[in-house]
């Protein structure tokens, strides 16, 4: 398009299917410890089948 | 044909030279160029709202569109060949449901609060007690309130065993070796994990362990054992030696800068880059922060965590409401110049610009936030149970213990139950999939309630969230 850029971005909706394993990183084990911070992680079902 | 007014579901925001245009509902992310960009709030009232992707702007409703005058201003700006070429690309984006998507989560929600509980990290305060004095911790020198106490062998066995036996079918289990300061209990850290590897074996789990450290005992046979035993290291350092020095001091009032940086250093070296973060916590005393991310990646570190001090307004180094312009500008400068290492061939990651548009979480992590008070709590020396690490010595929160279980499930549903639809003031954030609404403990420690919110961190998360998509944008070309 040439007005607009789209970024590959994971589509919330089939993540609504897919999710929920629970097997992710806990936000407040990372680097932060003060708030909480989610977006930044990623997916152990989708990491793991890199 | 009239239609509803639309609730506006798209963050347009300038960030860095680049237009940016967040679709909340779907996570779409897009650049757009001035005209698309200014095309796109003029589109919103003739969206049609509960509607399927495709019937949500109709063919003929463009039309309509290219008569209204705002967007025949926008065709004498541009071209009205531009405009309507924008317009049939903007509609292919609704069609697809990447702009303009309906919030489709609202009812799924109620599952989350009424999943199954496991638990799968656990935070081991394995010593109230820390050879350092800083300033703004929260956890009053290592006390928390309550008496300077190491965590025996005993208590961190039974937790390890709590957590395995309360983690259903989780195989990842996580345990942050904190503190106070954990190094002052070292063998005992060291027999845990030692424990925790012979556990995870027998119940087919996977321990990851991690360390936060102020760093003052630090020395090879630690980071030796920690370097093949930790998944990460959290190294506590603020940047700059007078920040860090006027607010991390020895008890007895010198600094701790110069004695801590080689030790963290030689984490940075031997763990190639990669699997610790220096943290450090700006205040209002260096709202210049993003010289002290500076000055800790001149030094030489690659992976570096700086945040803002959660405290009670009366503190002196709280950050205060006016710091927040300033600290914005901080934020936006940081993003430049991190790109600009990144183009010489210096990588750095700033931990609260990290963000994974394309494997990130689920919408279930998304939507439930952080797991305190259910899926991740802290443990105290005794054994005694909390929500997390900041509500530790909060009596009103104290859950139960590693013996007996949690006794207050009342409180655990009700950490299960927090979640973006549950903060008012998130409902209508852009960025609630991306913060899931904040951290509980700040919620509570400035409105009271685990289902408020703290503005001041909002607004920052808000700015952290900004920046950290433009830097995806920017490097995306």
């Amino acid at each position: 398009m040439k007005h607009i850029r789209t970024l590959n971005t994971r589509d919330y909706r089939k993540s609504v299917k897919q999710g929920g394993c629970g097997e992710c990183q806990t936000s407040c084990q990372s680097a932060c410890k003060t708030s909480c911070t989610v977006g930044n992680q990623s997916c152990e079902t989708l990491t793991s089948k890199r | 044909m009239v239609f509803k007014r639309y609730i506006p579901v798209v963050h347009r925001y300038k960030n860095g030279g680049y237009n940016i245009v967040l679709d909340v509902e779907s996570g779409a992310v897009h650049v757009a160029d001035d005209l698309a960009y200014e095309l796109i709030p003029l589109m919103e009232g003739y969206i049609k709202k509960d509607s399927k992707p495709e019937e949500r702007l109709p063919d003929e409703v463009l039309e309509t569109i290219l008569a209204d005058p705002s967007v025949r201003e926008l065709a004498d700006r541009f071209s009205p060949d531009a405009v309507r070429e924008s317009l049939e690309e903007l509609k292919s984006l609704v069609d697809s449901d990447a702009l303009f998507s309906e919030d489709t989560y609202r009812a799924y929600v109620g599952s989350l609060a009424n999943r199954p509980t496991v638990v799968k990290a656990l935070c081991l305060h394995v010593a109230h007690d820390c050879n350092l004095s800083c300033k703004y911790c929260f956890a009053s020198e290592g006390e928390y309130k309550g008496k300077r106490e190491l965590m025996s062998l005993e208590v961190g066995k039974k937790a390890l065993d709590f957590l395995i036996e309360n983690s259903g079918s989780r195989r990842n289990l996580e345990v942050d070796f904190f503190g106070g300061e954990p190094l002052m209990n070292w063998q005992v850290v060291k027999e845990l994990v030692e424990y925790g590897r012979r556990r995870e074996k027998e119940a087919d789990k996977n321990f990851r362990f991690t360390l936060t450290t102020n760093g003052v005992l630090l020395n090879d046979e630690i980071l030796e054992f920690a370097n093949r035993e930790m998944s990460n290291i959290v190294c506590s350092i603020d940047g700059r030696k007078e920040v860090h020095d006027a607010m991390r001091p020895f008890r007895g009032g010198q600094g701790s800068y110069d004695r801590v940086l080689p030790g963290f250093k030689k984490v940075a070296a031997s763990r190639n880059q990669n699997n610790y973060y220096v943290r450090g916590t700006y205040t209002h005393f260096n709202t210049d922060f993003s010289r002290d991310v500076i000055h800790l990646m001149d030094e030489g570190f690659e992976q570096i965590s700086v945040e803002p001090v959660v405290a009670p307004p009366e503190m002196d180094y709280a950050i205060k409401e006016e710091d927040v312009p300033g600290l914005l500008e901080q934020y936006d400068l940081l993003a430049d110049e991190i790109i600009k290492r990144r183009k010489e061939g210096h990588f750095v990651n700033f931990f609260h610009f990290m963000i994974d548009l394309e494997q990130g979480p689920c919408v279930a992590k998304r939507l439930s936030g952080c797991g305190s008070g259910c899926e991740y709590l802290a443990v105290t020396p005794t054994g005694d149970l909390y929500p997390c690490h900041q509500f530790v010595g909060n009596t009103d929160f104290l859950m139960g213990n590693v013996f007996e279980g949690i006794k207050r499930t009342d409180l655990r549903d009700s950490f299960k139950a927090c979640n973006v639809y549950t903060k008012e003031s998130c409902d209508t954030c852009f960025a609630k999939f991306y913060c899931s609404g904040g951290c509980a403990a700040n919620s509570y420690n400035f409105s009271g309630d685990i289902n408020g919110t703290y503005d001041i961190g909002c607004q920052l998360q808000r700015k952290r969230v900004e920046c950290a998509i433009r830097i995806k944008a920017q490097t995306s070309e």
